[in-house]
């Protein structure tokens, strides 16, 4: 990666880190409502997977979906606005934290039905494939995603008619408060492809380096072989499940112990020792992404709410 | 009597009938460790074990299915669905399944199976999470549809949804589990299938269930201080559907109005007003109206989400008209 990626990488991760802060705050002022999941301690897996993507590939991801946001190119203002329900949100205010999507950034939206979109993302590779371009679909989703049926379905599909599609889970340990190990039948997500005899691997998602050099070696080959490939970003939410989790589930010395592995961290670390630039220079990327937020939530606090009419619109197509 | 929450008294049905029947269990997601997402099964997991209180995978089809299958061996499962918008990813096991294989097989095999599952809008959850599909599962012979709108209700109903032998699907909703409420001493059950008065009255009906309840008893409040008596019907369980206190009502005031909150099209409503007609035509001075959720998918942003939601001040409007 080039110094100035990299410095955009370093960018993009303190800025989903920032909006999400501030974002917990507004939920907790009663300016955000219903549910909210962060991404706070994953940047390194979308911020590395979609740098490595081409602009024609397709992302679709779950209902944690902030950061993936961001990664394709959304920004700040319109995430903050959503999330405050305003007419000025991609989704006009009427999806919410769950459901950001821009089809012109080839963002295809977070999705709420756990393992739901897995199917759709296989039917957005048949339609690229029933097209004849060699488009990849990259397709994000929990660790819990993989025990559904979808999952299996979606999988096995893409396989068998040679779609294009990168699965990507991020295996953050949990599903809500259910660990990997009390949920699946092998902890090693990626061994779950082996079974459709479909190509895979693992990363560590702490590290956005890795993440990117893996993304790419991946999508290099599905877009070369026609073939689905899994893989696997081993990962952990800082955070709660959503806002307003017990957290009964694991101990706050198991939270500690990965919090001082924060990608963020790590990164900085990296640029520094490998003298790629200076902390002077990375100090100014966090103002100014803490800057980006601050101008966000004035433009969501000053965007007008969605019209009575809105209700009423999109319904149908035609 | 003692005034409990709604989850309290979900809850004490289900450890009562755990505690009286070893054959009952649960399984659902989050129902152990987390104590539910709906905090209904705190405690449970420690007081029962895993073998009672079974936290699954996120698997709607394992879960449903696999209820139906340990309900035809002779256990009594409690399956949870998280939420009914959950439902919908194993909807072969609850309408094609689960109503099905006692007739079809000639009444060889039971299944003494209850599906919990939370409803409901009203929360900012989005299209996808927000929905009250119960005239949907209220379509379909075999399957037993409850939903109560009081403690009481739904502490007696619960015990007898696990002491039936047919499935039946228990439906909560989302924004009443704080609902408070007087509830017997001691052990009670309430029957299924049995419509009941909630509140009497000379001058309209109004029939509804679940949250449909609390909003017509807070428009009933406000009528009365204007002098409008209404009487509110509470179906309480949808199929097997109790017409008897409602064409009894109706025939006492003439007026009737139908509260739910799905939507309108196809709707409970859509079938309480014609078995009102079909049954009492000749009492009908007004033509019914029916209260309920405007014809979109619920937007998140909370303004548009009341304004599609039925609210207390659009009962009190179609009350005032049906007595026009
Ligand atoms: C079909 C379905 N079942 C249950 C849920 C409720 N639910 C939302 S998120 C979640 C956990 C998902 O875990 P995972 O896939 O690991 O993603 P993570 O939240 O860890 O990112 C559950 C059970 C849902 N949204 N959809
Ligand atoms: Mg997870």
């Amino acid at each position: 990666m080039k110094k100035e990626q990299q410095l955009d990488l370093y960018y993009q991760m303190v800025l989903i880190r920032r909006l999400e802060e501030r974002g917990a705050e507004l939920y907790q002022a009663g300016k955000i409502g219903g549910f909210m999941h962060l991404y706070i301690g994953q940047e390194a897996v979308s911020t590395g997977l979609i740098a490595a993507r081409e602009p024609r590939d397709r992302v679709i991801t779950a209902y944690r979906d902030h950061g993936v946001a961001l990664n394709c190119g959304i920004s700040a203002n319109e995430v903050m606005a959503e999330l405050l329900g305003k007419a000025t949100g991609m989704s006009k205010g009427k999806g919410g934290s769950m459901h950001m999507a821009d089809t012109s950034k080839n963002m295809w939206g977070g999705h709420a039905i756990v393992g739901g979109h897995l199917p759709i993302a296989s039917g957005f590779a048949i339609g690229d494939q029933y097209a004849g371009n060699d488009n990849i679909t990259i397709c994000m989703f929990g660790d819990g995603a993989t025990n559904i049926g979808y999952f299996h379905e979606a999988l096995n599909i893409s396989k068998i008619w040679g779609l294009r599609v990168l699965w990507v889970c991020e295996n953050n340990q949990y599903g809500m408060g259910t660990s990997v190990d009390r949920a699946s039948a092998v902890t090693e997500i990626r061994q779950k492809a082996e079974g459709y005899g479909m190509k895979n691997g693992q990363v560590d998602g702490m590290d956005v380096t890795k993440v990117y050099e893996a993304a790419k070696e991946a999508l290099e080959f599905v877009r070369k072989n026609a073939q689905p490939y899994l893989l696997e970003i081993d990962t952990y939410r800082f955070r709660g499940h959503s806002m307003g989790d017990p957290e009964r589930y694991r101990k706050a010395e198991e939270v500690k112990k990965w919090q001082e592995n924060d990608p963020i961290g790590i990164f900085n670390k990296q640029l520094l020792e490998k003298k790629i630039t200076t902390a002077k220079v990375l100090d100014e990327i966090e103002a100014r992404a803490e800057q980006e937020v601050v101008k966000a939530v004035e433009f969501a606090e000053a965007s007008p709410e969605p019209a009575m009419s809105e209700l009423f619109t999109d319904i149908y197509a035609d | 009597m003692a005034k409990i929450t709604m989850r309290e008294a979900i809850s004490q049905a289900l450890m009562e009938e755990m505690d009286r029947d070893p054959k009952v269990f649960i399984m659902g997601e989050e129902v152990g460790v987390w104590g539910g997402t709906y905090a209904v099964t705190k405690g449970f997991y420690d007081k029962y074990g895993a073998m009672r209180v079974k936290d699954t995978p996120i698997a709607e089809n394992a879960i449903i299915g696999g209820a139906i299958g340990a309900a035809m061996v002779g256990q009594r499962p409690v399956a949870e669905l998280m939420t009914i918008n959950f439902g919908f990813s194993a909807m072969d096991y609850i309408i094609n399944q689960a109503p099905k294989l006692h007739y079809m097989f000639g009444g060889q095999f039971t299944l003494p199976l209850v599906i919990r599952a939370v409803g409901g809008g009203g929360r900012q959850l989005g299209a996808t999470h927000s929905q009250t599909p119960d005239a949907i599962f209220a379509h379909f012979p075999g399957l037993k549809v409850v939903s109560p709108g009081t403690p009481e209700d739904a502490k007696g109903l619960l015990k007898s949804a696990i002491r039936s032998n047919d499935p039946v699907l228990f439906i909560e909703h989302a924004t009443m589990y704080q609902v408070r409420g007087e509830v017997p001493e001691g052990e009670y059950t309430i029957p299924i299938g049995k419509s009941k008065v909630q509140r009497a009255g000379k001058d309209v009906t109004i029939v509804t269930y679940c949250k449909g309840l609390e909003l017509s008893m807070k428009a009933a409040d406000e009528l009365a201080k204007q002098g409008i008596e209404v009487e509110v019907v509470d179906l309480r369980t949808l199929r097997p559907l109790d017409m008897e206190p409602i064409i009894e009502s109706f025939k006492k005031t003439n007026r009737a109005v139908v509260v739910e909150e799905g939507w309108k099209s196809y709707g409970v409503g859509s079938e309480i007003v014609s078995r009102i007609y079909e049954e009492a035509f000749d009492y009908v001075d007004a033509p019914i109206i029916r209260v309920a959720q405007k014809e979109v998918p619920l937007p998140y942003n909370r303004t548009l989400e009341q304004a599609a939601l039925p609210q207390v001040a659009d009962i009190v409007a179609a009350v005032k008209e049906v007595l026009k």
